[in-house]
């Protein structure tokens, strides 16, 4: 993607999803507004065919916009609908007006369709359920709630009927490794905003007569803190290099495993660093380090896909361990 | 941190990257058969007339300019040849740090003299070089070296002693940092670097036993050693500069992640075997690749930085400290996991793979620059010093 297409969502961002925002939406507060300012700006068509009206850009362009995501703490679908669109799209299906997330079904022996926790279903209109290997889209109105887990997270059902009139997206579609990709990027932004907000309380905060960040302690604590970021932000940026729409599963799973695992790493150190000021609602820390721990619990923790990727190594017959890496790492730029 | 920002995945030119089958096949027929513990080693492994062949195949100063015997290749033609050596265990050490920093040292400091002289035996893998850095009093303190070289008539004369200055006994050459004016407390203010050939009389080399066995740290002492006038490399007083500028070569190489792949990949052997696999094996497996890939994705991303002119040394240092990190996880987890099993048969060659390992695996985070040392570089580079 080229910068000016990550400018525009970053201004758009900065505008629109400032912190207040994101507090009243976690509240409860209406989110039409912000989800209206970024309908309007078609970032969420980035990756529908120009020939139907979006962007037609591929799946490594969008890393900007979703590490965005994540960095601006965005509390309305906006990283789940771009993928869920780019999917309906290039599926042949039309996209139903408003917002898209995903989620994984279950029918259960009381005649309903149970999703147990919903990414940003709070928030949504539409779910792409997949359920026996089938997808089909489900309206959030039509469906029982509560909130689950994370306050923007929720548990859905339906009765079977409804899904079983619910109109099928053709073709099978893995739809954790996508929403994997989605949660890894958006950990690396949330990660890289920790981590600059540490850095800056560090200068900014006075004790012993210094700012805190000039002790060797606070200076090795930030050091360990850019390192994981780094590595998390290769990581993701890797998960979503792929040939097509579709992403590459083992990409994904270093990319989830390795920034899940800098999640809980960093949200630790930054908490350790801001003592009880970032413990508090009122400082804007807990914004991103709630999300840093909830992420990392979305669509397979470290272990998750650490058992992914040792299946892969242990199952392939290359003798070096460097033909797996370099599969993962080797780009064609 | 705008420097770091642009750390973005890199793609190793096709033509670089055709080399890797080459020396792939060369090395498949010159280690076969070697043990995993001794292919361990790598590049703290010494065989001078290995250096030779892959001085005689043209893949030793493959980046130096051909008129010096180098083939002119880019920083990634090297990456895709040492990731290879690396990866087989060859016994690269004898011109390890020729190849890797003193040649390109040279070339960047010397005087057209000194590269004819010295470049065209690195490339034949001929000349072996040691850095001489540290010394009994100079640690982490690098700036205050006493190690001194005072001119005279017959260019200078050379009195001090260095200290874990890896492979010494097995060099012919050391580059070493010393001063050439002023006094220790001038901290980086007149020092320089000056090339010592060790065979000079009054140059006397201590191996030390480490506590593997093996000995590849040496203590190095001159007494009145006369070197000529174009003993010196670069400018009088611009050491410091000049050191600073090659720890970015030191610290970023593929040499910082694989130091402990020899095991890692005998462990996956038995891990492959029926009586070996195990649910806890596969998910530690997934684990130690999940922190090698993105970490092999930042090293080429450096050596990108590294073909167009840049000094990434503080990108660097984190893949340093980073890498050290999981080559020192590697040998404390396959210990925990084969010796978490009942009555397992582990096979001989990989318990003496492990054991060598563990016991070298400290030395990874204390050559090329301690973890406190290269956590304060990035610290540094993050403004907070």
């Amino acid at each position: 993607m080229d910068d000016l297409f990550s400018d525009a969502v970053k201004a758009l961002l900065t505008d629109q999803c400032t912190p207040a925002v994101v507090r009243a939406i976690e509240a409860g507060q209406p989110h039409a507004a912000l989800w209206q300012a970024l309908e309007t700006s078609g970032f969420a068509d980035a990756l529908v065919p120009e020939s139907a009206g979006g962007a037609g850009l591929a799946l490594a362009d969008v890393y900007p916009v979703l590490e965005l995501c994540g960095a601006f703490a965005v509390p309305v679908p906006l990283g789940e609908t771009l993928l869920a669109r780019g999917l309906l799209a290039h599926a042949g299906v039309s996209a139903p007006s408003g917002s898209v997330v995903f989620g994984a079904g279950q029918l259960g022996p009381d005649a309903r369709l149970h999703c147990a926790q919903v990414r940003c279903g709070m928030q949504a209109d539409w779910v792409l359920v997949s359920c026996g290997g089938v997808c089909r889209l489900l309206p959030v109105a039509a469906a029982q709630m509560q909130v689950a887990g994370f306050c923007l997270d929720a548990q859905l059902s339906w009765p079977q009927t409804a899904w079983d009139q619910a109109q099928q997206v053709p073709g099978a579609h893995d739809l954790v490794t996508l929403q994997a990709a989605l949660y890894a990027a958006q950990l690396a932004g949330a990660l890289m905003a920790v981590f600059s907000r540490t850095l800056q309380y560090a200068n900014d905060r006075q004790q012993f007569g210094k700012p805190i960040g000039k002790f060797q302690a606070i200076q090795h604590q930030l050091s360990v803190m850019s390192e994981h970021a780094f590595a998390a932000r290769m990581a993701a940026q890797l998960g979503l290099c792929a040939e097509g729409q579709v992403p590459d599963r083992l990409r994904v799973a270093m990319a989830k495993a390795r920034t899940s695992e800098a999640a809980l790493e960093v949200a630790g150190l930054s908490h350790a660093i801001h003592g009880a000021i970032g413990f508090t609602r009122e400082f804007d820390l807990q914004l991103y380090t709630r999300r840093l721990h909830a992420w990392r619990q979305a669509a397979g923790s470290e272990s998750y896909w650490h058992d992914v990727m040792g299946q892969a190594l242990l199952d392939s017959p290359e003798p070096l361990s460097l033909d797996l890496i370099r599969t993962l790492t080797d780009v064609v730029v | 941190m705008s420097q770091l920002d642009s750390l973005n995945p890199s793609a190793i030119p096709a033509q670089d990257e055709a080399l890797r089958q080459e020396v792939r096949a060369f090395l498949t027929e010159a280690m076969r058969g070697v043990p995993a513990h001794v292919r361990a080693r790598s590049w703290m492994g010494y065989d001078p007339e290995f250096s030779r062949e892959l001085g005689r195949r043209g893949w030793l100063g493959i980046t130096f300019p051909a008129v010096y015997g180098g083939a002119g290749r880019s920083a990634f033609a090297r990456y895709v040849l040492v990731e290879e050596f690396l990866n087989f265990g060859a016994p690269v050490g004898s011109h390890w740090i020729a190849d890797r920093q003193s040649g390109p040292l040279l070339l960047k400091y010397g005087t057209e003299a000194q590269k004819q002289r010295f470049l065209p035996a690195i490339c034949r893998g001929e000349a072996f070089y040691c850095i001489g850095m540290s010394e009994p009093g100079s640690g982490s303190d690098l700036a205050s070296v006493r190690t001194r070289a005072v001119p005279n008539g017959s260019g200078w004369l050379l009195n001090g002693q260095k200290i874990w200055t890896t492979n010494a006994h097995n060099c012919h050459f050391m580059i070493a940092l010393l001063r050439t004016s002023g006094e220790a407390t001038d901290r980086h203010k007149g020092l320089s670097q000056v090339i010592v050939d060790l065979s000079l009389p009054g140059v006397t080399v201590r191996p030390i036993v480490d506590q593997s066995g093996d000995s590849h740290f040496c203590e190095v002492f001159f007494e009145n050693v006369q070197l000529g006038p174009d003993a010196l490399v670069g400018d009088e007083g611009g050491g410091w500069e000049q050191v600073t500028a090659e720890l970015a070569f030191e610290r970023s190489g593929p040499e910082r992640l694989f130091s402990s792949i020899a095991l890692f990949d005998e462990w996956l052997a038995y891990v492959r075997t029926p009586q070996g696999r195990s649910p806890q094996a596969q998910r530690l497996a997934g684990k130690i690749l999940s922190q090698l890939a993105p970490l092999r994705a930042m090293s080429v991303a450096i050596t990108e930085k590294l073909r167009l002119g840049e000094s990434p040394v503080v990108e660097a240092a984190l893949v340093k400290d980073l890498g050290t990190g999981v080559e020192q996880l590697i040998p404390a987890a396959i210990a925990d996991d084969l010796f978490s099993r009942v009555d397992a048969e582990v096979p001989a060659e990989l318990l003496n793979t492990l054991n060598y390992i563990t016991q070298v695996a400290p030395s990874y985070s204390l050559r090329g620059g301690t973890r406190d040392i290269l956590r304060g570089m990035i610290a540094r580079g993050l403004g907070l010093r």
